[in-house]
């Protein structure tokens, strides 16, 4: 029997968008990188650039969906002694200072079991968050963890794949909440130059199965990328290519990230 | 949860935890296997590989002189050293190579630790034709140089791993994010009986010949079965080849050696039966070295096939239930072990075979001198002469 999913400021984030508007930029952050206390600024540089949400990764050891930037990214933010406690601690922080986007942490299953799912979802409800993203939890093994966010009225984020098929597909739709996160490319994390003919084939098969709205992700980087989108998506994710332009100017990391989102954004 | 979940599970252990885009290769996988492995035509010529050109079945001898020297039961060898490239591994990615061909896969990729499955997997390319990457910490081209000149010999290209700590963890996850990129054309050849469903299945599958032999002969030379059998456990896949044949016949012993290391109490070591507890690490739910917080602990092993932080699944389930006992031996004791057997039987043992040895040996001291004991002689030392040599404890 499974809980039904929550309204959350997605829903409120994405009705307020224009239907012909450039998709939505979801920018994702390592937590606790490139300092520990990092977390909050860029938060609040992903609002004040417009972001329709942020993801606030928070970072595990052995990272299987993630390339080469976002794995040296989590390395650095555990060295720096993030943990999922510290994450949520910064999530409460963010609202405290007046982030009113939605916020969606994203991290691996086995640290949300060591910390307990439903311990984990309760602290995260109450910090501030609104949905939950699990790159290493497929539909078949999710069932317990997205009834335990759907409890504590968080979305259970999923992620489909070009490789998904289309029974998979339906079936992934219908268990969704907030969003459903498309993968661009058959493959890991990290910015690509072009964007691959299968990912919009991808968006049209979600959108065939379900209202909900859509965020292309993986390999995106450039406001070329977000204009090919336009009319095809709700959303884009934006990781590897801005954690790129935040190590190249650690001592403003802000600074780089709202840099670096305004160009993606306006060009 | 699904049927497909269902069945990849040992009592609460298994699963499939993986990335989205790799859940339909592994339905694929799991299709191709069903069909493979009950048509008897890919049995038959599986069985030839593993006659002709492994060297099936491995002999079984009797360590006349350790068992005298040690006291107490026969000490038997199950020689998986002797099989062609030198360890049990062969089984597996003969196996595993052959369903990828059948499945119209053109592209092998592997993980290594010590080398062995590396080397075992370029062999299988080699023989059938096939293109091979074996992925492998820069740690453990160091510690195994050979082995890696082996496997660029036989055509595979070897890439380095530096994330994480650079060992068998690291490159397993080098493996599966190169099987998420190019999952259409790629066949991911794992190398223990570890990863999401249905690796765990595939490999005691390939391995059980080991335990299916050892069973055979026990019984047509002494008209019994051994009172115990014993394996050193790593991911566990000559383990779990082992132990499988014996699992029903609930008087035969089931004892997995994990490594020491310097200690369990140092925390240096490599021993999650021992001393981990329930994660998910590389796709399955199993016993995990770990942190408070579920970060991946580093390990310690002497042995590099035995440096892992995680294990099979099934393993975590027979751990729980007690059907398996799980001891472990430390770096010392499995140099001392190497040596005893080199020394006494002219068998110069893998040092994660020698983990085996160790515990035998002492078990073997406990019971009457008709018992028979087997120890899984995984694979052969060659690979691990100049860590014995560079060691102080040599």
């Amino acid at each position: 029997m499974s809980v039904a999913a929550p309204g959350t400021r997605f829903a409120d984030a994405f009705a307020a968008r224009e239907t012909d508007a450039l998709p939505g930029l979801i920018p994702y952050f390592t937590a606790g990188f490139p300092a520990l206390e990092s977390t909050v600024p860029l938060l609040i540089a992903a609002q004040e650039t417009g972001c329709l949400a942020a993801e606030v990764g928070i970072p595990f050891s052995d990272p299987l969906a993630d390339g080469p930037t976002i794995q040296r990214s989590g390395t650095r933010a555990l060295r720096n002694g993030m943990t999922l406690h510290i994450a949520v601690r910064q999530i409460r922080a963010a609202r405290e200072a007046g982030v009113t986007i939605p916020l969606a942490p994203m991290t691996y299953v086995n640290p949300i079991l060591a910390y307990g799912p439903a311990a984990f979802m309760a602290d995260l409800r109450a910090a501030g968050a609104d949905g939950l993203i699990v790159p290493d939890l497929p539909d078949d093994e999710a069932g317990d963890v997205r009834d335990v966010a759907h409890a504590h009225g968080l979305a259970f984020i999923p992620l489909v794949a070009p490789t998904t098929t289309g029974s998979r597909l339906a079936h992934i739709a219908a268990h969704a909440s907030g969003f459903v996160y498309c993968v661009a490319v058959t493959g890991v994390t990290g910015a690509r130059a072009a964007l691959a003919a299968e990912a919009l084939q991808l968006l049209d098969r979600v959108r065939a199965c379900t209202p909900l709205p859509r965020a292309l992700g993986f390999g995106l980087r450039t406001h070329e990328h977000l204009e090919q989108l336009r009319g095809h998506c709700e959303a884009a994710a934006v990781g590897s290519a801005l954690i790129d332009a935040i190590e190249r100017d650690e001592q403003d990391a802000a600074g780089a990230a709202a840099r670096f989102l305004r160009s993606m954004l306006h060009g | 949860m699904s049927t497909a979940a269902a069945r990849g599970r040992f009592g609460s252990y298994g699963g499939a935890y993986v990335p989205e885009t790799l859940v339909p290769a592994l339905e694929e996988l799991e299709q191709s296997m069903d069909a493979a492995l009950s048509d008897a035509a890919f049995l038959a010529e599986l069985a030839t590989w593993l006659h002709d050109y492994a060297g099936r079945p491995t002999p079984m001898h009797h360590a006349r002189r350790l068992s005298a020297v040690n006291g107490g039961a026969q000490i038997w060898l199950k020689r998986e050293d002797l099989l062609h490239t030198g360890a049990h591994k062969l089984n597996n990615a003969l196996g595993q190579v052959l369903l990828a061909v059948r499945m119209g896969k053109q592209r092998i990729i592997a993980e290594t630790g010590a080398g062995q499955h590396g080397l075992a997997t370029a062999t299988a390319c080699a023989c059938l034709g096939l293109r091979c990457i074996v992925y492998m910490g820069r740690e453990d081209m160091r510690r195994q140089a050979l082995n890696v000149y082996k496997m660029e010999l036989l055509g595979a290209e070897v890439v380095p791993v530096d994330s994480g700590s650079a060992t068998l963890k690291d490159a397993t996850n080098e493996a599966i994010r190169d099987w998420v990129t190019n999952v259409r054309d790629t066949h991911y050849v794992i190398g223990s009986a570890v990863g999401p469903h249905p690796y765990p299945t595939l490999v005691r599958r390939l391995q059980r010949v080991i335990g299916d032999e050892t069973r055979a002969e026990t019984r047509r030379r002494f008209g019994r079965l051994p009172s115990c059998v014993v394996a050193c456990v790593g991911g566990g896949s000559n383990a779990i080849g082992m132990f499988t044949a014996f699992v029903e016949d609930e008087d035969v012993e089931l004892v997995g050696v994990e490594a020491a290391g310097r200690g369990l109490d140092s925390g240096e070591h490599a021993a999650p039966l021992s001393r981990g507890r329930p994660g998910v690490l590389h796709g399955s739910r199993s016993y995990l070295m770990q942190d408070g917080d579920g970060q991946v602990e580093v390990t310690h092993s002497i042995s590099a096939g035995l440096d892992y932080p995680g294990v099979g699944p099934e393993h975590s389930m027979l751990r729980d239930s007690g059907r398996a006992r799980y001891e472990s031996a430390t770096d010392t004791d499995a140099l001392a072990a190497f040596h005893r057997l080199t020394r006494l039987e002219g068998i110069i043992p893998a040092l994660e075979s020698a983990h085996a040895l160790h515990v035998a040996a002492r078990l073997a001291e406990q019971r009457s001198a008709d018992d028979l004991v087997v120890v899984c002689l995984s694979g052969r030392g060659d690979k691990d002469i100049d860590t014995v040599r560079e060691s102080p404890l040599g």
